[in-house]
């Protein structure tokens, strides 16, 4: 099983990330869960949501505490919260950032796989608007090998409809190129 | 719409499910965590893709008193609530049983206030368990899907008439995006029957519902709703056997999880069953002979089916997610105790209540809780209840 846990803000989009990695994944014949952290909506505070993935059938019901991936949305969470908390010690934390690695483990010390992509550039490129959550699943699904791009293509497209989708689509096939990961 | 797999929230799929069953009338007022449900019925009736009227209410009390009149008149009839919500509904709640009108409801479980929360336990459903329903509790979106036919099915049946509760547990069901099979809409249509009322309301035959009743005829009354309510079970389990013939997924009134040989067993009702069935697996890897009961079919209460679940075991750990203040423990453990205590060699019953407001219970909250159960059943320590994973 693959768990994986994305922190966001509120209005960021984090709940439709996890949303459309898992309905892509069922799409492919997997079994998946995706989830919000249950709870009043806030725009602008912390936020998390949750996705599992499995060959089989998932029972669990309930968060996720020790996730093989934590995708961070906003960099400005970065020293705000412990990102790595629980992360098992061959999983990889994925963070949007302009900065390099070299730059981020200045003021962070994290003892794990990092993947980087400056997702605010590309989505501001390819979307006009700085929501990253579409981008971030293209850093997803490189570093994890879930499924194929085409394969959330069809989610994509049913959520955002054909132009916005296939705008989307160009921003996550970026990160999924420009994703860089350090061990 | 054609049998497909589909990635969906699961209150997305009940709106669906509603839609498929060719509902005709759908009345609420939206609270959280049932909110998606109407929100999306609401949309399905606004883009013509149901031919339904969509009554928008003030409150939960005229959302159900729409509901009865629109049952009354012969109309297939939706609604959904949660929490405070059913709170304010409860008065009409009672009504709808005792006019015997099969109004089906979609309940997200939340807590109750104070203090005020939004997350999931059963306090709101456990405060109407003695409204004269039919309740059943589903554990995964499959079983919300599938149960939304069963409830149509089950409610409009000349035989029993009566309104349903489908029990969903807020959040953990009604957001929670899981795959779900979705049978395809003539199949559907086969499964529940047109629904007829013998006597509707209608003005070229006037009749009268919900009258007054003196002390004369008040119990014969209640007799009769009690009986309406004892019998509807042979409905219930008729309506799952003909489901499973059609889909091949089948439910049973009590379920059980590697329970045959096992001497100690978690009773749950709604989600947490499938975490409580990932504790089993592991703790039976170590050795331990335990297992899981499921309540699934809570109103009309299904006594020979768990005589036969309970037959043979040591102790029952009953996990509650609600609380009876005052009473000797939560209100799925009462049934139990009352229900087992004069049956020969009754299994012990021990009592935890965890849960509450949407706190989590992991699989190592589980293994913690049978095998606290189980040290507490050897030591003699099993009156009252405990509360699970209390902080400080």
């Amino acid at each position: 099983m693959l768990e994986i846990r994305f922190h966001g803000r509120g209005g960021q989009g984090a709940v439709t990330s996890a949303e459309l990695i898992a309905v892509a994944a069922i799409g492919t014949g997997k079994y998946a869960q995706a989830f919000p952290s249950f709870g009043p909506e806030r725009r602008g505070a912390p936020v998390v949501a949750f996705c599992r993935v499995d060959d089989k059938r998932i029972l669990a019901r309930a968060k996720v505490y020790e996730p093989d991936v934590v995708v961070v949305l906003d960099s400005g969470l970065l020293t705000l919260i412990d990102l790595v908390e629980g992360l098992k010690p061959d999983g990889i934390l994925i963070i949007n950032s302009k900065r390099s690695y070299e730059e981020i483990m200045d003021s962070c010390q994290f003892n794990c796989r990092v993947g980087i992509v400056n997702a605010d550039q590309i989505a501001q490129e390819e979307l006009g608007r700085v929501i990253v959550n579409t981008t971030m699943m293209g850093a997803v699904i490189k570093a994890t090998g879930l499924f194929g791009i085409d394969d959330i293509r069809g989610p994509m497209l049913d959520r955002f409809g054909p132009k916005l989708g296939e705008k989307n689509m160009k921003a996550l096939e970026r990160a999924y190129n420009e994703l860089v990961i350090k061990e | 719409m054609a049998k497909e797999r589909k990635g969906i929230e699961v209150s997305l799929a009940i709106a669906e499910a509603v839609g498929q069953a060719d509902c005709d009338l759908i009345s609420a007022y939206p609270i959280t965590p049932q909110t998606h449900i109407v929100e999306h019925l609401s949309e399905m009736v606004a883009d013509a893709h149901l031919d339904a009227e969509f009554v928008p209410v003030e409150s939960e009390h005229s959302a159900m008193s729409v509901c009865c009149g629109a049952a009354a008149v012969g109309a297939r009839t939706f609604t959904s609530t949660s929490s405070q919500g059913l709170a304010l509904m409860a008065e009409i709640f009672f009504i709808a049983s005792a006019m015997r009108l099969p109004v089906v409801m979609a309940l997200a479980n939340r807590s109750l206030s104070a203090p005020l929360s939004i997350w999931n336990d059963h306090s709101d459903t456990m405060m109407v368990r003695d409204g004269g329903w039919i309740h059943v509790f589903v554990e995964n979106g499959q079983e919300a899907y599938d149960h939304v036919f069963w409830a149509f099915r089950v409610a409009e049946d000349p035989a029993v008439r009566l309104p349903v509760a489908l029990n969903i547990d807020g959040f953990i069901m009604t957001h929670m995006i899981e795959p779900v099979d979705f049978e395809d809409d003539e199949l559907i249509k086969r499964y529940i029957p047109e629904f007829r009322m013998e006597k509707p309301l209608h003005p070229d035959n006037p009749v009268s519902m919900g009258c007054f009743a003196m002390p004369e005829i008040y119990s014969e009354a209640q007799m009769t709703r009690e009986r309406a309510l004892v019998d509807s079970y042979a409905t219930c389990v008729k309506a799952w056997e003909e489901w499973a013939a059609v889909t091949g997924r089948q439910y049973h009134p009590v379920e059980t999880y590697r329970a045959d040989d096992a001497e100690y067993c978690i009773v749950t009702m709604g989600s947490l069953g499938e975490t409580a069935m990932a504790a089993v697996d592991e703790l039976r890897e170590q050795g331990e002979k335990v297992g899981v009961i499921k309540i699934r079919l809570w109103r009309p209460f299904p006594f020979d089916d768990l005589y036969r679940a309970a037959a043979g075991k040591h102790t029952l750990i009953v996990l509650d997610r609600a609380i009876s203040f005052g009473g000797p423990g939560g209100p799925v453990a009462l049934e139990l105790r009352s229900a087992l205590c004069n049956s020969p060699q009754a299994p012990v019953v021990v009592n935890y209540v965890a849960g509450l407001a949407s706190r989590d219970v992991t699989v190592e909250d589980f293994k913690a809780i049978i095998l606290g159960g189980k040290a507490k059943s050897a030591e003699g320590d099993v009156a009252g209840f405990t509360f699970y994973g209390l902080r400080g």
